[in-house]
């Protein structure tokens, strides 16, 4: 079995980002960039496969700028085989994204491909379920378990107000929730191993993908920032305010 | 222009985060049809006819649609949607599983989670767990939107649509629903809570987290939580509130316990009052509390349902 991960490059989720005084765009000059750490679970689920004896081989995948290699460099080191990483300076919309990675998993006959629900950037939470539909595939998306039987996977889901488990046929895409597993770290081995494992490098139209967006952003602005209100003394205070001055109890 | 708003249902109950996504869509066009996709699903059908400024319900009726599996649901949704300008769906669980797949099929984009309706074509997105909005112009033919339910009002009954029915099936069996585990309450849903009581890490253990409710019988609330206690095994992941957990937007958010990390803070910051309980007095959730308690919420919470 091959398995496909996604892996995007974002900023790192403890960095507070602010908005460019131009209100064009988030300010990300200088900012610490990582793997998006839906993607770091869904490597980490795809190398417990692997280490598991379900899956011969683990696929990187990666679409943006050059600087991209680094993240598939720390899923390299994490376990995965060997890296893809689709070139490119556009910003590229989740439909474009899931156009090349369904002709990537057409080249590569994957059978399963595991992506983050969602990126912390763009929070769009949509390229998994449109690759479903383009490979006409099931999809498990916000996985909280998955578990192969008897050559089908299944799949339990974090819903509102629950869990929902689906028995999927393969080849199917899964997306990670949080709960899936906690992701390893590198070691320094592994991390100078990676340095040798391959890297492949494509261009979207060398898939045939036009990266050209329907979807053009007027503005970025910041939201209204909330103050900081008074502080109580005591619970009656507390009380006290929140009925007659608040009255919302 | 005209609207088709996917409803949320349990087959048996139209959800109200429907009622948000009509509200969106009355921004939009005053054209708006509903369909309901379900398996002996009348009531919900009878409910989403009641709903001010429908027109048609469109009622697709068949055990395909049971689970409402994406893979069932969206090429019906497709076929549908040929039809419309837009496509609506309530940003919840069920909404973002189904909507990119029918945006896949309709080969457009999906705007995800939109806060606020510009015009027709043009709709305002959080990014970057809310630390920013973007307002975003879409050249589509068909606009695919999920709706974020906290950022429209529900919409009025009484409404008298017309009912259609939908012969379409899917056949497929890639997907299959193997079975639910609901988490069964006597309290509010989350999502819809004018109250919600949350606990955080200084919870300290599960069995703490009778204290909050407590509380919140008091209140009549709905409990939450931080992703630090769903970390730390204090409660299941669907009490999270957060950018990886629910968005929510009560009258009253109360933070127990919870220090105020940037992403428990993009599923919260929009709640009209926010009270903060916490010992530490510098922790970040005081910032944006309307009302802030340094104190030992051991000792509060016992307190707080005495004198409630």
């Amino acid at each position: 079995m091959k398995i496909l991960v996604g892996v995007k490059r974002v900023v790192d989720a403890n960095v507070k980002v602010r908005v460019k005084s131009d209100n064009t765009a988030v300010d990300l000059n200088n900012a610490k960039m990582a793997i998006n750490p839906f993607c770091e679970i869904a490597i980490e689920e795809a190398i417990r496969m692997k280490e598991a004896g379900a899956a011969e081989e683990v696929i990187a995948v990666s679409i943006g700028p050059t600087v991209c290699q680094e993240q598939i460099r720390t899923a390299l080191a994490l376990g995965s085989d060997r890296g893809i990483l689709v070139e490119t300076d556009d910003h590229v919309d989740p439909l474009a994204v899931a156009k090349i990675l369904k002709a990537i998993v057409d080249k590569e006959q994957v059978d399963l491909v595991i992506l983050g629900k969602l990126s912390i950037d763009t929070d769009n939470n949509q390229v998994g379920q449109m690759l479903g539909a383009l490979c006409n595939y099931p999809q498990g998306t916000f996985a909280c378990s998955a578990e192969f039987k008897e050559g089908k996977i299944e799949v339990s889901r974090e819903i509102d107000g629950g869990e929902q488990t689906v028995l999927l046929d393969l080849p199917a895409i899964v997306t990670t929730d949080l709960r899936l597993n906690e992701p390893r770290y590198a070691s320094l081995p592994n991390i100078m191993k990676a340095k040798k494992k391959p890297i492949d490098f494509f261009s979207p139209a060398d898939f045939g993908v036009d990266t050209a967006t329907k979807l053009k952003i007027l503005s970025v602005e910041p939201p209204s920032e909330r103050t900081a209100g008074v502080k109580v003394e005591s619970v009656e205070e507390l009380v006290d305010k929140l009925r007659h001055e608040a009255k919302v109890i | 222009m005209s609207v088709l708003v996917i409803a949320e249902h349990d087959n048996s109950e139209l959800k109200s985060a429907t009622l948000n996504a009509v509200t969106a869509a009355e921004e939009i066009s005053s054209d708006i049809d509903i369909l309901v996709a379900g398996s002996k699903s009348d009531d919900v059908v009878n409910a989403a006819a009641q709903v001010s400024g429908v027109t048609k319900v469109i009622h697709a009726n068949n055990g395909c649609y049971e689970n409402q599996l994406a893979e069932s649901v969206a090429p019906l949704v497709s076929d549908l949607g040929k039809n419309y300008s837009h496509i609506l769906a309530p940003a919840t669980t069920t909404g973002k599983n189904l909507l990119p797949r029918v945006a896949a099929l309709l080969n457009v984009a999906q705007i995800s989670d939109i806060v606020e309706v510009k015009s027709d074509d043009t709709f305002v997105r959080p990014i970057y767990a809310g630390n920013a909005l973007a307002t975003v112009q879409s050249s589509d033919a068909i606009k695919v939107i999920t709706v974020r339910t906290t950022a429209f009002a529900d919409a009025e009954s009484g409404g008298c649509a017309t009912v259609e029915t939908s012969d379409f099936a899917v056949d497929q069996s890639s997907a299959v629903f193997m079975g639910e585990k609901l988490s069964q309450s006597e309290r509010p849903e989350l999502t819809s809570a004018s109250i919600i009581i949350s606990g955080g890490r200084g919870m300290q253990d599960g069995k703490n987290f009778v204290l909050l409710e407590k509380v919140a019988d008091k209140l009549g609330a709905a409990i939450g939580a931080s992703r630090a206690a769903v970390d730390a095994g204090f409660v299941p992941n669907d009490y999270q509130v957060g950018q990886t957990g629910k968005i929510v937007a009560p009258d009253l958010y109360i933070a127990v316990g919870i220090s105020g990390a940037i992403q428990h803070l993009a599923g919260m910051k929009d709640s009209k009052v926010i009270v903060a309980i916490n010992k530490d007095e510098e922790a970040p959730i005081f910032q944006i509390a309307d009302y802030g308690l340094v104190a030992d919420l051991f000792k509060v919470l016992p307190e707080l349902e005495q004198i409630l």
